[in-house]
């Protein structure tokens, strides 16, 4: 264990006596030795394999919601679960047509509200940075993200439910609360990713504001705001609470007298799962997973298209 | 790409000048389009203003009849009873708070590890080192391998919180119940003396409520702490190193303390993410207005009671509701400006030493 015999400690006597005295007098060198059997190397090494072990089973959850999805919610999977609508109790076989076609529509809405706003405020932000009400509107933004969706419900129901009764509108604005405030946020930074170089450039040529902002900023932002456009998406998309008494559910396809109407109760793929979780009919319960199986692939390819868009980003 | 946009812009007014200039003086439409879509930009983001008060205005106007009825009473009540009009929301605070605590506990611990895994680099290294023993790691193709393989990873647990809520609680409903329930009862069998185990779990309850909710909040931690582990200047590090610290002495000596205000910020905003998640907690937690320590027992919280509430509310409870949901939205708005203020401060505190 002691390490005085070896070649390169500075204690080994030499042939020429040293005349300065020895810088390294009052240091163990053994305490300095990489082993095992030192327990602060042991120490180091264990909370290594501690560490490695908890990143593991932190992900042991993803991989059974993932293989649970595949395996029971894959088998009912079929053409008729697109196109037919949700079984009552006692009935067999069924789908889930109408609430895929629901969620599209109330995110679809929530899209086309959010992105002119979130987009053109952004542009605000982007230009007036130092501007008081840039200040406040980042700060509101920013207090937005983590308002719990369960509120934007709450809300939604108090300004469009008590008005004009259940409907995929009140729905559209309950989920265009959680969106907009990611939209403003992405979108801002993509903005301000822009080389500063490219809007000097156009700003020297003459270029209105507006004229830089529509030729220069937006077109080289674009792939970054479309990410924070997907990233909104995936997650309204997957979003139960705003719709559970905004839209509530329906069985029924989102038309009346043979045209489209949005103003009525809608069904949506995630209440529908909510709903079927605890039922205690088998049709009901495997519908459920198949409907799980088939939002999460719709969060996923959403999600994944926004990582195509981030990855053709401008960096500055 | 946008470069050939804007040039290509550019080339149809260099024809319309004909040679003379590149460059002119806006023309006086040019000025008003100008003038007209920055007012238009500043109207929008009043607008976003507007819209932010408004969410927190309509849903304070809406409980303020149920305000003057029942007051702080209401806070304190344990009785949430609609056929004789007694509503009180303490147990519901009560399960929102101990809940939340406790996931946070587990997503902590396990989120703060994948951060350290992830930050120092370690599979990155341990494939590096397999690949040298085979020889490989200067090969074009296999020498990608540390990064892709870390990059996966890193996606991998964001993939966590990509996943609706409502799937977790279907997965806590046919996985996590039957799987933990046996070992609940054998807990409460043996140990049933310890206020923690002392009812049996009989389906839904705190312990799977809280175990899925840490899995929710997991991505969160363990994103933020990272980005807050990387940041430590990597000077720091090689000073530890060269002291001759082992790699655990430099992680809790040095990296960690450095690094703790942006983790601590992390848990914060992870902390409020937990108070308002519902969807999962409305399936798993059982909707038991009771006040208990036990792990097992059913529960309720607030964001629960009004997702099973609000759907079937009569008019005269809808604004009881919305004093329910006031007090939530207090909570969290307090918790979330604490982490932000606090991840703020992280990274001023940080700026400029990584010279």
């Amino acid at each position: 264990m002691s390490s005085a015999g070896h070649p390169f400690d500075p204690r080994r006597p030499s042939g020429a006596a040293l005349q300065e005295p020895n810088p390294f007098a009052g240091v163990d060198f053994s305490e300095l030795e990489h082993s095992l059997q030192r327990p602060r190397t042991l120490l180091s090494v264990l909370l290594s394999v501690l560490v490695g072990g908890m990143t593991l089973v932190a992900l042991v959850p993803l991989f059974s919601v993932v293989w649970m999805l595949l395996w029971r919610g894959g088998h009912r999977l079929s053409l008729a679960v697109f196109t037919q609508l949700p079984p009552s109790a006692m009935e067999q076989g069924g789908g889930f047509g109408n609430a895929i076609f629901g969620t599209l529509i109330m995110v679809g809405l929530a899209t086309a509200i959010t992105v002119p706003v979130g987009v053109l405020t952004a542009i605000f932000l982007a230009q007036a940075k130092d501007s008081r009400l840039a200040g406040t509107v980042r700060l509101a933004a920013k207090i937005l993200t983590g308002f719990p969706s369960i509120l934007a419900g709450v809300f939604a129901y108090g300004v469009v439910v008590l008005v004009m009764g259940f409907s995929a509108y009140a729905g559209a604005v309950a989920l265009s609360v959680l969106m907009l405030p990611t939209i403003i946020l992405t979108a801002e930074d993509a903005l301000h990713m822009v080389p500063g170089k490219m809007v000097e450039a156009s700003v020297g040529m003459g270029a209105t504001k507006t004229q830089t902002v529509w030729m220069v900023l937006l077109p080289t932002a674009l792939p970054g705001i479309m990410t924070g456009v997907m990233l909104a998406v995936a997650r309204a998309a997957g979003e139960t609470a705003p719709l559970i008494f905004t839209a509530l559910f329906s069985n029924y396809w989102l038309t009346s007298g043979g045209h489209l109407d949005l103003n009525q109760r809608t069904a949506s793929l995630a209440v529908l799962i909510y709903n079927f979780a605890g039922s205690p009919f088998q049709n009901q319960k495997e519908l459920a997973w198949a409907a799980a199986l088939v939002l999460v692939l719709l969060v996923l390819v959403t999600n994944l298209i926004g990582q195509v868009f981030s990855r053709r980003q401008v960096h500055s | 790409m946008a470069k050939t946009t804007a040039s290509a812009a550019l080339g149809e007014e260099w024809a319309g000048v004909s040679g003379k200039s590149i460059s002119h003086t806006p023309t006086r439409r040019q000025v008003f389009l100008d003038v007209g879509f920055r007012r238009l930009c500043w109207i929008f983001a009043a607008l976003t203003l507007l819209f932010a008060a408004l969410l927190m205005l309509r849903i304070f106007v809406a409980a303020l009849p149920a305000m003057r009825q029942y007051g702080p009473g209401f806070l304190v009540g344990t009785t949430w009873d609609p056929e004789h009009g007694h509503y009180g929301i303490l147990p519901q605070i009560w399960g929102t708070l101990y809940t939340s605590l406790l996931a946070l506990i587990i997503a902590t611990a396990f989120g703060v590890a994948a951060a350290v895994y992830l930050s120092e680099g370690y599979l990155s290294q341990t494939i590096y080192g397999i690949l040298r023993r085979f020889n490989l790691h200067l090969n074009p193709l296999w020498g990608k391998l540390p990064d892709r393989m870390e990059d996966l990873l890193r996606n991998l647990i964001e993939l966590l919180a990509a996943i609706p809520s409502v799937v977790y609680g279907l997965w806590g409903l046919f996985v996590v119940i039957p799987l933990i329930r046996p070992i609940c009862d054998w807990l409460h069998a043996k140990l049933g003396w310890i206020p923690f185990f002392n009812t049996d779990l009989s389906g839904p309850g705190v312990l799977p409520a809280v175990l899925v909710l840490s899995i929710m909040l997991l991505p969160t931690i363990t994103a933020i702490s990272s980005s807050a582990l990387v940041a430590v200047p990597s000077k720091l590090r090689m000073a530890a190193y060269g002291m001759g610290a082992t790699r655990w002495e430099t992680i809790l000596g040095v990296i960690i303390p450095t690094a703790a205000r942006g983790i601590f910020g992390g848990v914060i905003l992870a902390f409020g993410r937990a108070l308002g998640e519902t969807m999962a907690l409305a399936m798993l937690v059982g909707n038991a207005n009771v006040i208990s320590l036990s792990l097992f027992s059913p529960a309720n919280t607030l964001a629960a009671l009004l997702a099973n509430t609000f759907p079937e509310a009569p008019p005269n409870e809808v604004s009881i509701l919305m004093y329910a949901a006031l007090v939530l939205l207090g909570i969290t708005l307090v918790v979330n400006v604490m982490g932000s203020v606090i991840l703020q401060r992280a990274s001023a505190a940080l700026e400029g030493t990584n010279k």
